[in-house]
């Protein structure tokens, strides 16, 4: 059996239509110790965030988003040996943590970074984007 | 016989790999069912003969491959794989997309989310055909450390789905330029090689960036930076055979034997850099780049270059490109205008530059011109231990120990 055009059917059937989940988290380096307090957010930071929230669901590249308390505030749980190690504190020390974080969906890695790339600008702050394993 | 495989391997390499990533999505695969195509002419072609159409023949075996591996590997529930199974295997895809799926491949190897050494490294490999022993070699490293950069780079493109396509309209730019930069940073390291026990030249570096840049130009005919970077490798290129003396030593630009410079790649750089001045648009950086090459290489000798016109344009690219490199380069230039003085008032605000070996090459000279020795050679020895390139340490060495 001969299908010709079934290469580019193929093609965009995977690449549009089965769209990636990407991980977009905002990183605080040191605007939390700057204000003093874990909601470090500005008023005009907090009103461009929920302007590309909106926009994120109107497209339909929103899956689920939110803000992460302080990580002094964490607690680490390690249940592989004989008993549960429970320890305070977040699972790495570092200045730099995860302030708050997106999942969206997207095609590819273009449209991840053009979001991230408003995304960033709109909560002030750096960005990363790191996709879900493929299932 | 091995002339047609290389001829082939030197046409049909970047289109094949670029129309097997576009066809099979997966530029693993495509990579490989290329270099088995190509192992595969190796084997029969002396035996066989060369087919009537080596570029078709290689196509057709390289998607035999290619699918020969999917069905080996069809035990996933991939239906996607198993929609490909059902092609028609030996239909040539039109020309004009073909084109495009190159210049897809380059934007993919070139990516911004890539490292730069893994974008130069999967350039190399997967648009011009280097093999990884090659690519290692040229960038001395082992082989391992290459093959593990070009795996994760490719790994990466996968996992995070960097697109198979054209940038957006408004993406453009930026991307083509980002292609240039990998593409002069390989030139880069052909013109002016880093590595203390090496070739200070490694022309086949050069002369691959200059092969990568000329496809670029096909595929973008009407792009000014385009344009601008190949008249630039050119014109530097040109220089090559007057820049290393039988010495081993490094002959700078004013000291150079002009008839040995190559007359042919600067006719072309030139008529490019004119196209690009006819065209009125206002040039990028690689544009001005290579016009002050071009005031460089249209001056019979040194004491007759124009080096107002040199600084007129070093004030052009210091606003496209406000790097101290760039104000490096244009204190140099009016060094030669308006004397040493002036010059070293600029190059020492450039302290920010200390790591960067031209920095304390150009105090040295300047210093020198301005006779005030023991401060030239202090600069000297910083250049000498920063530089990394043989012909440059053995010139700078001869100039240090001039001075007594």
């Amino acid at each position: 059996m001969q299908v010709k055009g079934g290469s580019e059917w193929a093609a965009r059937n995977r690449q549009e239509l089965i769209h990636m989940q990407y991980l977009i988290s905002v990183i605080d380096d040191g605007q939390a110790d700057s204000a003093g307090s874990e909601i470090s957010g500005t008023a005009e930071e907090g009103a461009a965030i929920d302007v590309f929230n909106e926009k994120l669901q109107k497209q339909g590249s929103w899956v689920f988003a939110g803000g992460l308390g302080y990580p002094n505030n964490a607690t680490t749980v390690d249940n592989r040996g004989e008993s549960t190690v429970i320890t305070d504190g977040p699972y790495v020390e570092s200045k730099e943590f995860m302030a708050g974080f997106w999942i969206i969906e997207a095609p590819d890695l273009d449209v991840a970074l053009a979001l991230a790339t408003e995304g960033s600008k709109a909560c002030n702050r750096k960005i990363e984007v790191r996709p879900f394993l493929e299932v | 016989m091995s002339d047609a495989i290389i001829r082939t391997h030197r046409d049909e390499w970047a289109r094949m790999v670029a129309s097997l990533t576009k066809r099979f999505g997966d530029l693993d695969i495509a990579e490989e069912a290329a270099a088995e195509a190509f192992a595969t002419a190796v084997e029969r072609w002396p035996t066989d003969g060369v087919p009537p159409n080596p570029g078709a023949w290689i196509t057709m075996t390289a998607n035999r491959k290619a699918i020969d591996r999917i069905r080996r590997e069809n035990k996933r529930d991939d239906k996607y794989r198993e929609a490909l199974l059902v092609m028609d295997v030996d239909t040539p895809a039109p020309l004009g997309a073909i084109d495009d799926d190159r210049l897809r491949l380059l934007f993919t190897c070139c990516h911004p989310a890539l490292s730069m050494e893994a974008r130069i490294a999967l350039t190399l490999r997967m648009v011009g055909g280097l093999t990884m022993p090659e690519i290692a070699r040229a960038f001395l490293v082992p082989e391992p450390t290459m093959g593990q950069r070009i795996t994760r780079a490719k790994g990466k493109i996968t996992a995070a789905r960097i697109p198979y396509r054209m940038p957006s309209a408004d993406d453009l730019p930026a991307r083509v330029s980002g292609v240039l930069g990998v593409l002069f940073l390989v030139f880069n390291e052909g013109y002016l090689a880093s590595g203390s026990d090496t070739d200070p030249l490694r022309p086949g570096l050069t002369a691959e960036a200059i092969r990568l840049t000329r496809l670029l130009r096909g595929l973008l005919p009407d792009d000014g930076e385009v344009a601008g970077m190949l008249a630039l490798m050119l014109l530097i290129d040109a220089r090559r055979p007057a820049r290393v003396a039988l010495s081993g030593e490094l002959v700078p630009l004013a000291s150079q034997d002009r008839l040995l410079w190559d007359a042919a790649l600067i006719a072309e750089g030139h008529a490019l850099v004119r196209a690009r001045l006819r065209s009125g648009e206002a040039p990028g950086r690689y544009q001005v780049l290579a016009a002050i090459n071009a005031v460089h290489t249209s001056s019979p000798s040194a004491l007759d270059t124009d080096w107002s016109q040199i600084v007129a344009l070093y004030d052009q690219l210091v606003r496209l490109d406000p790097s101290p490199v760039v104000a490096l380069n244009r204190a140099i230039a009016i060094g030669e205008l308006d004397g040493a003085d002036v010059a070293l008032a600029l190059v020492d605000g450039l302290a920010s530059l200390d790591g960067y070996h031209p920095y304390h090459a150009t105090r040295a000279e300047l210093l020198r011109r301005a006779s005030r020795d023991s401060e030239s050679r202090d600069a000297y020895d910083r250049a000498i231990e920063l530089a990394g390139n043989t012909a440059e340490s053995a010139y700078l060495r001869r100039r240090r120990d001039e001075l007594g």
